[in-house]
């Protein structure tokens, strides 16, 4: 035997030996996870009892279901006393579900092609960075063209409008120059009066392209939730940011006016603004005048996200460091020049969960219209379809497919507004 | 202004008011305050025009005529002969009612879903996140309606309780889950129950007093003293002594079938279980986030910090998270509170009764006075959020970091 | 950007609305449309038929008011309304009439500045109870659970009898005839109370309408009429003849089937002439044509046969004309001569 075979050293390495079957694959992950401690086991244990629970309860009604059937008492029938859900309210009742009861059935094709044209619209604005910015012309364009498509009436009123629009766009970065101030109130007056004399030069134009006209009342279902989500939240944003910027202001009466203004409407249920819209905002209006219901809750519900939206904005102008603003000054940027420029942006950047949170929510409570006998998507199940001999009973199906469409809808805003945050982080961690 | 430039009443123009950003910002102040100015007069003049042309008048009155509607959950003395303006505090108590028990239910679940959402338990954290996405992303109108209905649709009428075949039965014969609410015994408080419930006040004060001592005798000695049992055996020995020693003054009324209904015991009703749920499941799923949220935001370096101090787990939590977690945890949670307070307004779909639902429902209907009834709603709101936000300021400064 | 839109159609709302406190005549007829107040939904009374049309007694009402007006009876907007805002449609000009099962009371006729028109149905407050609670008389109810749709007299009228007999209850509010009727079905209230009418309706949409009985006791007395603002009493008038005109055309034997017969020539009765304006000059003086009452009755019918189509014993709802028929046949309807 010689000196090298008795070497204290190993001369070459061992095998890699697997891990003992303890410690791989999916029992390692078990192990870790579901079973590491006798309380975790017991955790586990419930919750999959929960889960199995609720899965063997809702299989056999899912499994059994029926899509076809004209009322519930046929349903019953067919399903001949088996565990089921009767998922035929749904198709019968698709239309009504979506669009209401009153909507014109051969119009369809419009709201739909709005809603469409919708993702089309607002992509420039969510992928910024991926879509060329020429898109975003469509985007401005998009109300006009929504109103005009689900409204429908002659082309001429959304054309005005959006001249309306172009020409304080126009006043506005004329006088810009002189003052923010200054111009923005300019840019609204010009637009006002162009509006008005709009209203006197739109007659000879009515007939021209004119689609057939819709009145707001006859619109429902999960159509008014989107419409009053998507119109609101636009409108509040811009409203948000003027109220969160007269709030930081520096000048006295400006700065109280949107502190009781925010504070006002945060302090109230939106339920009691939709009581405002609904029965008194009628005392508030020159005699004689009445608009749609619609628009009142239009007009309550952006006061009320606008408030909300005013306060995340303070948020992210508050938590700004001071440096930014006096950075700003120091480089003799004006008042409009540094908020365009330095501070929103970066501002808004901050304030984009919260933003979101409060659109999410501001969906969401587009339901209490319900309450005032406005029919969405939760008014038409309350009402026509719950009230109809047909489907009295039915209410899993119903309020589990509203369900569905809120959740779709909500969290994929809050899935998008986190990966945008993502995107936006400049900061490296 | 008069030192540094030159005197500016010297160059003073009209323009100036434009041009001049040291008098520009009280034009933009003036024309504001003119702008409201007018906004208020139109909208005063238009009211005032269209109460003279429909003959009517502001008055509130009618809060002291007899309301001649019954109200079913009534937390002080009313019947349909009271007053609008007593129906109106029936609604404000019993708006609170559900909102006091809504927040504390709330609490608990989002507490529990938010520190389980963090658990290593894998199969609880994705249940938990499941509870977490599917409630917050629902209207609660819909949560709360759906409450109702299994409320109503699914729990057996009280008439399923009778006869020898049943098909329902009380849990313990003193809890009955019916379809108009779930009867559970009452107390009954007899002669004598007043010591009791004092001992067991005096108790509560008790286990603070001997925290109190205990944590002072770590700090001076070092020694430590037990927390948990001894607590315990302050909170309950004495008052269960004291209540055999007065022979048991306090009884259970226990609920029974008597007419139509059950009687006896404490009803609470439909609406208000499935208000309150519906409210405490949502407004959960939001306070489950602010909870993780604020757990996550304690950074880990603290945990490890505390664990090379030698402290265990549970200390660690008590100790070193928790302090700093409640700090970011509490504002977000009373804006919930104060969320759910206003969302209670919901009250109405369910046909609970809450201000919301006399003052701004029934009043406001029987009597048509709907400015004044929603002004007096909006201001019963307003007055509530304005004294919690103004708590919440408090509280802000009183915990604020101590910085530079 | 879409904030301008919004003020683009508030402008245009504000442009295109015109004033309808002084004659609500010119309104409708500048609209061409008549908006018209109804319920969110109650089966023969005013519902959307599975077309979204809707259909009724009281839904008769506005397609003949309309017809009278406008000569047209589909141009109609029926506007929902919950018995909270209904009163506040019709006060602040967003519809022109409310047809809404409305009682006439004392406090809404002057408090409130409305003006009822006439009775379309004599109603009365009853309960419906299953007939497994072995229940004959509301007497008997003693506290038991009942459902009762807010904001309508109902609420008081309960109070004020149990209250004058002196038994208790438990009132369960709720919004909308279709909540009562889901909660009464599953046994979450003894008794759903609402106007007879209503509750017959009610009972029909059942699954078995047979396992239900509504119970004698009337308790109130519930004139359901259409009603238009105080003030317009040109407007008031059109409303309140063209309901008239409907009931006395049924007392005078003229329906829909023989209207345009009978309107075509005078004939021997001279008050069917003068009701459709085959002589004598009565639609000029409410401000309209001579054949607006041919049209209204042309269009829905005669009283008997708007009541028979939608809520008369061959309809679910079955509803016996009992104080509805004629006063020549025992009833109370008598409308005022046309002269």
């Amino acid at each position: 035997m010689s000196r090298e075979q008795l070497s204290f050293v190993r001369s070459h390495m061992l095998p890699e030996a697997p891990p003992p079957t303890a410690e791989t694959g999916a029992i390692k992950w078990l192990r870790e996870n579901l079973f590491s401690s006798p309380a975790n086991t017991l955790l586990t244990l419930v919750s999959a009892y929960v889960i199995f629970k609720i899965v063997m309860g809702a299989a056999p009604w899912f499994i059994n279901g029926i899509w076809d059937s004209p009322s519930l008492t046929a349903c019953r029938e067919i399903l001949g006393g088996k565990v089921g859900g009767c998922f035929a309210v749904l198709t019968e009742r698709w239309n009504q579900l979506l669009f209401g009861f009153k909507y014109p059935p051969e119009l369809y094709w419009r709201p739909t092609l709005a809603f469409v044209l919708l993702f089309v619209a607002v992509a420039p604005v969510l992928f910024i960075k991926y879509l060329p910015r020429k898109l975003l012309v469509f985007t401005g364009l998009y109300p006009f063209i929504a109103f005009w498509l689900i409204w429908g009436g002659p082309i001429a009123t959304p054309v005005f409008a959006l001249l309306g629009v172009l020409v304080g766009i126009f006043v506005y970065f004329r006088l810009l120059r002189t003052s923010a101030g200054v111009a923005v109130i300019a840019g609204f007056l010009a637009a006002l009066v162009f509006w008005i004399l709009s209203g006197y030069l739109k007659a000879p134009f009515d007939g021209f392209l004119a689609m057939e006209a819709v009145a707001s009342r006859d619109m429902g279902g999960f159509m008014i939730n989107l419409m009053l989500g998507v119109v609101c939240v636009s409108l509040s944003l811009p409203i948000g940011i003027l109220l969160a910027l007269g709030r930081q202001s520096s000048m006295p009466i400006i700065k109280w006016i949107c502190v009781v203004f925010i504070e006002f409407i945060r302090g109230v249920p939106l339920i009691t603004l939709l009581f405002v819209a609904n029965v008194v905002l009628a005392y508030f209006l020159p005699p004689g005048t009445n608009f749609d219901l619609i628009l009142r809750v239009i007009i309550m519900i952006t006061m009320f996200s606008s408030a909300y939206i005013a306060e995340v904005i303070r948020g992210g102008l508050a938590a700004l460091p001071r440096g930014q603003y006096e950075a700003a000054d120091s480089l003799g940027l004006d008042y409009a020049q540094s908020m365009q420029l330095i501070i929103l942006p970066q501002a808004l950047k901050i304030s984009i969960p919260g933003i979101v949170n409060v659109a999410v929510g501001l969906f969401k409570d587009t339901t209490l219209v319900s309450v005032i006998s406005m029919f969405d998507i939760v008014g038409m199940i309350r009402g026509p379809i719950l009230a109809s001999p047909e489907w009295n009973g039915v209410y899993w199906e119903v309020f589990g497919f509203a369900c569905v469409l809120f959740f779709i809808t909500c969290y994929g805003i809050s899935q998008y507004s986190q990966w945008l945050e993502r995107q936006l982080q400049t900061d490296h961690r | 202004m008069t030192t540094m430039t030159d005197p500016p009443r010297a160059s003073f123009q009209l323009s100036s008011l434009i041009y001049d950003t040291r008098y520009r910002s009280y034009t933009f102040q003036f024309i504001a305050l003119v702008l409201l100015m007018l906004l208020i007069g139109y909208l005063g003049m238009n009211l005032i025009q269209n109460l003279a042309s429909q003959g009517q008048d502001i008055s509130y009155r009618f809060l002291g005529e007899p309301s001649n509607y019954d109200i079913n959950q009534r937390p002080i003395e009313y019947d349909s002969r009271s007053t609008h303006l007593r129906a109106s505090i029936v609604g404000v108590l019993n708006t609170l009612i559900v909102a006091f028990l809504g927040c504390i239910t709330a609490t608990l679940f989002g507490v529990t879903a938010g520190i389980l959402r963090l658990s290593p338990n894998w199969l609880v954290r994705k249940l938990m996140a499941i509870y977490v996405e599917a409630f917050r992303n629902v209207p609660v109108l819909i949560w709360i309606l759906i409450i109702f209905t299994i409320m109503t649709a699914v729990m057996p009428a009280p008439n399923q309780f009778r006869g020898e075949d049943a098909s329902a039965s009380m849990l313990f014969d003193s809890f009955a889950f019916t379809n108009r609410g779930v009867y559970t015994p009452a107390p009954i408080w007899g002669p004598g129950s007043l010591v009791v419930v004092l001992v067991f006040l005096a108790s509560i004060f008790g286990v603070f007093y001997y925290r109190h001592y205990a944590t002072k005798l770590l700090y001076d000695t070092g020694r430590l003293l037990p927390m948990g049992w001894p607590s315990l055996v302050i909170l309950f020995v004495p008052t269960i002594l004291i209540y055999f020693i007065m022979g048991r003054p306090i009884s259970l009324d226990y609920p029974e079938l008597r007419g139509f209904n059950f009687g006896g015991g404490l009803h609470i009703r439909g609406s208000l279980i499935a208000l309150w749920f519906a409210l405490a499941i949502y407004t959960g799923a939001f306070i489950a986030e602010n909870v993780r949220a604020g757990i996550q935001a304690v950074s880990r370096g603290q945990t490890e910090a505390a664990a090379s101090l030698g402290l265990r787990p549970r200390r660690i939590m008590n100790l070193v998270i928790l302090p700093q977690a409640l700090r970011v945890i509490i504002p977000p949670l009373i804006s919930q509170y104060l969320n759910l307070t206003k969302n209670s307004s919901l009250a109405i779909a369910v046909g609970y009764m809450d201000v919301t639902g006399t003052l701004g429902g029934i009043t406001l209907n029987q009597t048509g006075r709907a400015i004044e009834s929603v002004l007096l709603l909006m201001l019963f709101y307003l007055t509530i959020s304005l004294s919690i936000s103004a708590v919440m300021n408090v509280y802000n400064n009183s915990i604020k970091l101590k910085e530079r | 950007m879409k904030r301008t839109v919004f003020l683009g159609t508030l402008t245009v709302a504000g442009l295109a609305a015109g004033a309808s406190a002084a004659a609500t005549l010119d309104d409708v007829k500048a609209r061409g449309k008549l908006n018209c107040g109804v319920t969110t939904g109650l089966v023969g009374f005013a519902a959307p038929d599975a077309n979204g049309v809707w259909e009724g007694f009281d839904v008769a009402v506005c397609r003949a008011v309309a017809a009278a007006v406008l000569g047209d009876a589909s141009a109609v907007e029926f506007v929902p309304t919950t018995g909270k805002t209904r009163f506040t449609a019709l006060a602040s000009g967003e519809i022109d009439m409310l047809a809404r099962n409305t009682t006439w009371t004392f406090s809404r006729d002057t408090d409130l500045k409305f003006d009822f028109v006439g009775v379309n149905y004599y109603d009365g407050q009853g309960f419906l109870v299953p007939k497994s609670l072995g229940v004959s008389s509301a007497k008997e109810l003693d506290g038991a659970t009942v459902c009762i749709q807010t904001g309508t007299t109902t609420e008081l009228n309960l109070a004020d009898f149990f209250r004058a007999n002196n038994i208790s209850y438990e009132p369960v509010p709720i919004e909308t005839n279709a909540e009562g009727q889901q909660q009464y079905l599953a046994g979450a209230c003894d008794t759903y109370t609402t106007d007879a009418s209503g509750l017959a309706s009610t009972r029909a949409a059942f699954e078995n309408p047979g396992d239900h009985v509504i119970l004698p006791e009337i308790i109130s007395k519930e004139p359901l009429g259409p009603l238009v603002r105080h003030g317009d009493n040109d407007w008031g008038d059109i409303v309140r003849w063209t309901l008239n005109a409907l009931i006395s055309a049924e007392e005078l034997g003229v329906t829909s089937a023989n209207v345009a017969e009978l309107g075509s020539a005078p004939g021997g009765n001279p008050e069917i002439n003068r009701l459709l304006g085959t002589e004598g000059d009565l639609g000029a003086m409410v401000g309209l044509d001579n054949d607006w009452a041919k049209r209204a009755i042309a269009a829905v019918g005669n009283y008997g046969e708007v009541f028979e189509k939608n809520i008369g014993e061959k309809t679910p709802i079955g509803l016996a004309r009992g104080l509805n028929a004629q006063w020549t046949d025992g009833g109370i309807l008598y409308s005022p001569p046309f002269r």
